[in-house]
């Protein structure tokens, strides 16, 4: 017999459609189309945002440029805007490095709140004492917030790499650890009068804002910028370098592309896990350190609206480029401040969930080319 | 109803006709014709590669063919899955078993069943797969979980699923393979009972001795062709079956230059090692490579060839003895210090850890020279460097391929050998392990590996070569290692080397005769 044609055989019969879709796997992706669907899949969320707004009765275009106008409308909140933008940008990083290498770190949260902590141990403790200039006393707590931000996130490390233990549950437990240890710590020892709370730092332990200069420059008064923007940009700056260019950036790509290969070639494995995770950690934390000495200027329970957990977000858009979690981090930065101007207040994070439902479904366009084809008669 | 080719004697549970299974690239089976008769256990045997597990995929349904017919018990049959060979009556039980570890060996048996629809009154179930299992002579607890169990017992359980759904013909790829010697006897009893009870087994192998033992036929494939088509066993011997099975073909002759040996530069020494399963891989290797040489292993893919190399380059640790380099003592030292050392190696699995199929090809070039100057600049790494070197390293090398920004993925199997060829060999390496180089490719870049093979030679660096084409190491090896259930059991002059002593070195048989080609060896088993 002919190769092929189907001879009699006992199978059952399938509901036969008019047309099928098939995917055909993609085996060279063009250079622009990763932004063009990162693009795409961004207008549909915003559409399907939409279409959720007007069934819930509201005005989606009104909303959307509400949103727009109070997150981008004036200096004030624009500054207000990259103020958010600022711990998302290093928490934002901090998830890239580690996603990079396929350390699924989903503890940015905690190692924030622990890089907090120990920016905050500088001045409450205190370790240098009352009246000691910010230029020394700023970069002790920048040290700190990494160190232990750092120390925080090798522990997931350290298990993974020495004991394989699964780092996301890790990740994930110390959360809730980092929080009622920030508790503690609010509520007892460095409570301001059994608030939970503690006392404001001294002013040398205050990030510089751009209303600072508000007396010489007026334009900048009411600005709440600080200097952890800077910090962040930096950061971004040296996060690429790192990957991109540098020796220990190339074993993260080899390790997050195949482990066995990165062996082979001779690269310590275990080493860089652990290495990585310390690295993330000490971004997070530093992203702490910024929040409490630039925004509230005391260590308080509720710090965090989860910015550890937007990051995921921010770095998984940002396609894992550093630069990409600048833009990213701002654009989430504006959805949460708009969010003081919608109600219902759900609707930024569904809006949220819906960007990252079609960025995740829009992967299916870059691995796979999709036809539609009319099945034959 | 048998046709006129049908042989006389006992009907036909199968029979297999002008198959031809193509994959890209590779004629697995090349008109290949098969009968099982009922109630026989019938070997089917060849190195590997050969086709054999191929062609009996073709019959459990996995595969289509091409081309070619297969009759069952009389009826043509055109199976689109295994779940039509075993409504047939015919079912596989393969190399890795589909089994889930935490249920029961009686809910494994009953997985993907219609009936029970819900798990109710299992112990119903238990004893009717108990009284199964013993009519065949298979010890088992129906209430045992799979992973309590051995591989011996979870290869009963897999048979048992087989039994349950009422298959008359049995299909065991290589099912020896995983088992202590004295489980293969218990199987070896289940199969004889089984095919007394009227069943039919075809047993996949390429061990000569368990073969005479256990099968009453033996077809013998070699490169997808059928080299002898149900001979019986008994009136074979080990020595003619291993000349079926290796063959002898004429070779490309391959220019080498005289052999000019140097100092020793690797030398291992009673090396013994734990392979993935947990079971003893390497049991006492020792061997020396000198300067200028290619030391050519022989084998039958699983007798510790590829952990003898995992074992040389540092990534798979020893559990004795020692290995030196150059007189430096390496053993269980990690892959760096061999780099380190001018130890290369193009490793067996190209895709999964020759390389790193998403990065680009540069990366890819990179992977031994990234540490060092001039590609390294202290913590940084000189792109524009790396883009000099792989463009270099691309155009010598003639790797096919757009840019060296293109992904490694995205190379033919031929070119990803050639990008490892040229990462290796631009390592300037003082020894070469190189594993079943040629495996996949097509003969022009076979020819390419080959030179780049001997010009290592040629420029002083020792090669440890190991493949199973025996041809291939027989063409450019200085010296012979034969290989067998972990220990070297024949180590020879090239020049003097007898295929057929090699091929029944390689199957488990003695070497104690050195027969000539198809005079007959006594089977010492």
């Amino acid at each position: 017999m002919t190769a092929g044609v189907p001879a009699r055989h006992p199978g059952r019969a399938r509901v036969a459609l008019p047309w099928t879709v098939r995917l055909e796997r993609r085996l060279e992706v063009p250079r622009w189309l990763p932004a063009a669907t990162t693009a795409g899949a961004v207008v549909v969320a915003l559409v399907v945002s939409g279409v959720v707004l007007a069934i819930a009765g509201g005005d989606p275009i009104a909303a959307f440029v509400h949103m727009l106008r109070a997150s981008f409308g004036s200096p004030g909140v624009i500054s207000d805007t990259l103020v958010k933008a600022t711990p998302l940008i290093l928490t934002g990083l901090a998830c890239a490095v580690a996603f990079r290498m396929r350390l699924w770190n989903i503890g940015a949260e905690g190692q924030f709140l622990m890089g907090a902590w120990g920016a905050s141990a500088v001045v409450l403790i205190p370790i240098v004492p009352a009246g000691t200039p910010a230029i020394i006393t700023i970069p002790l707590m920048m040290a700190a917030g990494m160190l232990v931000g750092g120390a925080y996130g090798a522990i997931p490390g350290i298990l993974k790499a020495f004991r394989g233990v699964n780092e996301i549950i890790v990740t994930l437990m110390l959360n809730y650890v980092a929080a009622l240890w920030v508790a503690y710590w609010v509520f007892g020892p460095w409570s301001e009068g059994g608030f939970q709370l503690t006392p404001q730092f001294p002013k040398e332990a205050w990030l510089p804002r751009l209303s600072d200069l508000a007396a010489s420059i007026p334009t900048f008064s009411g600005l709440t910028i600080h200097f952890g923007l800077v910090i962040a940009l930096v950061a971004a700056v040296l996060v690429r370098f790192l990957l991109v260019r540098s020796r220990r950036g190339y074993e993260i790509r080899l390790i997050g592309d195949s482990p066995r290969a990165a062996r082979y070639a001779g690269v310590n494995v275990a080493r860089n896990i652990v290495i990585v995770f310390a690295l993330s950690g000490a971004l997070a934390g530093l992203a702490g350190m910024t929040e409490v000495t630039g925004v509230v200027h005391r260590l308080q329970q509720a710090i965090s609206p989860g910015y550890g957990f937007t990051a995921i977000i921010v770095a998984y858009i940002a396609k894992l480029n550093p630069y990409g979690v600048v833009v990213a981090a701002i654009a989430f930065g504006a959805i949460i401040l708009a969010g003081r101007e919608i109600q219902p207040s759900g609707i930024p994070a569904m809006i949220q969930g819906i960007v990252l439902f079609s960025l995740i479904a829009s992967e299916v366009v870059l691995r796979y080319r999709i036809r539609v084809e009319r099945r034959a008669a | 109803m048998p046709d006129d080719l049908t042989p006389p004697g006992p009907p036909l549970a199968v029979a297999m006709r002008g198959i031809v299974m193509r994959f890209p690239g590779v004629l697995a089976n090349d008109r290949v014709d098969f009968d099982l008769r009922v109630g026989e256990v019938h070997a089917l045997l060849g190195e590997n590669g050969a086709g054999k597990s191929t062609l009996m995929n073709v019959l459990d349904g996995l595969y289509r063919p091409d081309s070619g017919e297969i009759t069952v018990f009389g009826e043509r049959v055109e199976f689109r899955s295994p779940r039509d060979a075993i409504a047939a009556g015919l079912g596989m039980v393969h190399q890795h078993f589909a089994l889930v570890p935490t249920q029961t060996v009686t809910e494994n048996v009953l997985i993907g069943l219609d009936r029970p629809r819900f798990r109710i009154d299992l112990r119903r179930f238990d004893d009717e797969i108990a009284d199964l299992a013993r009519r065949h002579g298979l010890t088992l607890d129906p209430r045992a979980r799979i992973w309590q169990l051995s591989v011996g017992e979870q290869q009963r359980v897999e048979i048992l699923k087989l039994l349950y759904r009422g298959a008359r013909v049995l299909i065991l790829d290589e099912p020896t393979a995983v088992l202590a010697p004295q489980e293969a006897d218990e199987l070896f009893r289940t199969l004889r009972s089984m095919v007394d009870g009227g069943a039919s087994v075809v047993f996949i192998s390429h061990k000569l001795a368990e073969v005479s033992r256990i099968a009453d036929r033996v077809t013998v494939m070699r490169r997808g062709k059928v080299t002898a088509a149900g001979i019986p066993s008994a009136g074979t011997t080990t020595a003619e079956l291993a000349l079926l099975m290796v063959g002898r073909e004429v070779l490309e002759t391959i220019e080498r230059t005289p052999f000019r040996p140097g100092p020793v530069v690797l030398s291992v020494r009673e090396i013994e090692a734990i392979g993935d399963r947990g079971l003893p891989a390497l049991r006492g290797v020792s061997l020396d490579i000198r300067s200028g040489e290619i030391l050519g292993v022989a084998g039958v893919a699983g007798n510790g060839q590829s952990e003898l190399a995992q074992v040389v380059t540092g990534l798979r640790p020893s559990t004795g003895g020692s290995i030196t380099v150059n007189g430096d003592d390496v053993t269980n030292r990690p892959p760096r210090e061999t780099i380190r050392r001018h130890v290369a190696h193009v490793p067996e699995d190209r895709t999964g850890v020759g390389s790193a199929p998403n990065l680009s090809i540069a990366d890819n070039l990179i992977m031994k020279a990234y540490r060092d100057p001039p590609i390294a600049r202290r913590w940084a790494i000189d792109t524009g460097m790396v883009r000099r070197f792989a463009d270099g390293l691309r155009e010598s090398y003639e790797i096919a391929a757009p840019s060296v920004e293109t992904d490694a993925r995205l190379l033919s199997g031929g070119n990803l050998q050639r990008l490892i060829l040229a990462r290796e060999i631009a390592s300037d390496p003082r020894l070469m392990v190189a594993v079943q180089p040629t495996r996949g490719l097509d003969v022009g870049a076979i020819a390419t590996v080959h030179r780049l093979l001997l010009a290592q030679r040629e420029a002083g660096s020792a090669t440890l070569l190991i493949s199973e084409d025996l041809d291939e190491v027989l063409g450019l090896s200085d010296r012979l290692a034969v290989m067998y259930e972990g220990r070297i059991v024949g180590l020879f002059d090239v020049a003097e080397a007898d295929v057929a002593e090699i091929g029944l070195l390689m199957t488990g048989g003695s070497a104690t005769a050195h027969a000539e080609p198809g005079v007959p060896t006594e089977l010492v088993s």
